[in-house]
């Protein structure tokens, strides 16, 4: 504080007293060291890195999202019905990768969802129930393979999985989410385009498969 | 005089400041006192947390009879586990019990599993038994005793009253749909499980 501010402290008398007490309380609450509210210290990391992990490949994240944007031009039950199926299926080819299970053409199986998922969005592909389920399903288990063998050692596998499963869920629920703009032309239109960019990005990351 | 509050409070502020001690909340050095023990370790833990989760869902998902019967077949049966493993503690391990859970019930709730409700009441009693007993095994251990087992227990049915009152009141199908959802979700966690489990070294 200035000479200035002091000199006008004593001028106002209490009012720069309760100004200061002020900014005493306000440093005291701003001003604490780290708080641990759980102890449980390594399965917060856990869930944490979980949930952190199906969003940290733009692979995945476009491969989830399509899920929740081609279930949304679908309608009902398909737009639950394949929220539904990718996540258990995916844990299915999370639990073989954990397993060491292997399963040959991962990345390119990936790659190929990224396409075949954003073709369907373009062209707003209306197979029948079962047909949509497998396709979903079939690309999942690519997916949870990835996952499964990237995951760290160490970490508490049940949060893990929780966030994990979590954050996968989300992603399809943001597609249902912006899926819902669906139901206006415009929306359509744009949907149609989401579904060419993220072709193309599967396209990207094919060519990045075999590079 | 108010130049001399204000020397002092800067002093005040310097000395906060600069001391600022690690806070640790929930009094971690001398723990909550067993019941609230046993309250935060129910809530805490997932192991047991999400198969009871799952079984209120199921037990709504059948209508209010069911879940009222589930809502003390549950914890009665969770509570006499308990103090069978109060007096009978094991250390094995439970994680094949909790991935059996976790498949077993994600996957009746995920299917909108149509079951009389006996069958309801007889998945209540076997759950709240086995997990009951490791709880009650895990209480022994940690010398919390009885008092700890009723924290989980007055949770458990906190847990199942909410959650299958809440799924009995769902009318709307997107909503029962995302109970199925849910379930569906649980299912998935005990197949990562599974994974964890058997993972290759």
């Amino acid at each position: 504080m200035s000479s200035a501010s002091f000199r006008g402290a004593r001028r106002t008398g209490p009012r720069a007293v309760l100004l200061l007490r002020t900014a005493l309380t306000g440093a005291t609450v701003l001003w604490p060291a780290l708080a641990w509210a759980h102890v449980e210290k390594g399965r917060a990391e856990g869930f944490l890195a979980g949930l952190h992990h199906p969003i940290s490949g733009l692979d995945h994240v476009l491969a989830m999202v399509s899920v929740g944007l081609w279930g949304a031009q679908l309608g009902a039950p398909a737009v639950w019905l394949l929220p539904v199926t990718f996540p258990m299926v995916m844990a299915f080819g999370g639990m073989l990768g954990l397993m060491g299970v292997p399963l040959p053409g991962v990345e390119v199986g990936i790659a190929l969802s990224g396409i075949l998922l954003g073709l369907a969005v373009l062209s707003e592909w209306r197979p029948p129930l079962w047909a949509a389920a497998v396709i979903v399903g079939f690309f999942a288990i690519f997916h949870g393979h990835a996952h499964g063998s990237e995951l760290p050692p160490g970490a508490s596998g049940l949060l893990y999985s929780v966030g994990f499963v979590v954050a996968t869920g989300l992603l399809h629920a943001t597609g249902i989410a912006i899926g819902v703009i669906h139901r206006w032309g415009w929306g359509r239109v744009t949907l149609r385009v989401a579904g060419a960019v993220i072709a193309s990005a599967g396209a990207y990351f094919l060519w990045q498969a075999f590079a | 005089m108010t130049s001399a509050l204000v020397r002092r409070a800067f002093a005040v502020a310097g000395f906060l400041l600069l001391l600022p001690a690690p806070s640790h909340a929930h009094l971690m050095n001398t723990g909550l006192g067993p019941f609230y023990d046993g309250v935060s370790h129910f809530a805490l833990t997932p192991e047991d947390l999400l198969p009871a989760l799952a079984l209120a869902l199921l037990a709504g998902q059948r209508g209010s009879r069911t879940g009222r019967l589930a809502l003390f077949a549950l914890p009665g049966a969770w509570l006499a586990g308990g103090f069978l493993g109060l007096a009978f503690p094991t250390i094995g391990s439970a994680m094949a019990l909790t991935t059996v859970s976790f498949l077993a019930l994600g996957g009746l709730v995920a299917a909108d599993a149509r079951l009389r409700p006996e069958w309801v009441v007889g998945l209540s009693l076997v759950v709240g038994l086995l997990h009951g007993y490791l709880n009650g095994s895990a209480m022994a251990l940690a010398k919390l005793g009885a008092l700890g087992l009723v924290g989980i227990v007055a949770t458990l049915f906190v847990v199942v009253a909410l959650a299958s009152a809440l799924v009995v009141t769902l009318r709307a199908p997107w909503a029962r749909i995302a109970v199925r959802v849910a379930g569906s979700w649980i299912v998935a966690i005990g197949l990562l499980l599974l994974g964890w489990t058997f993972r290759a070294a």
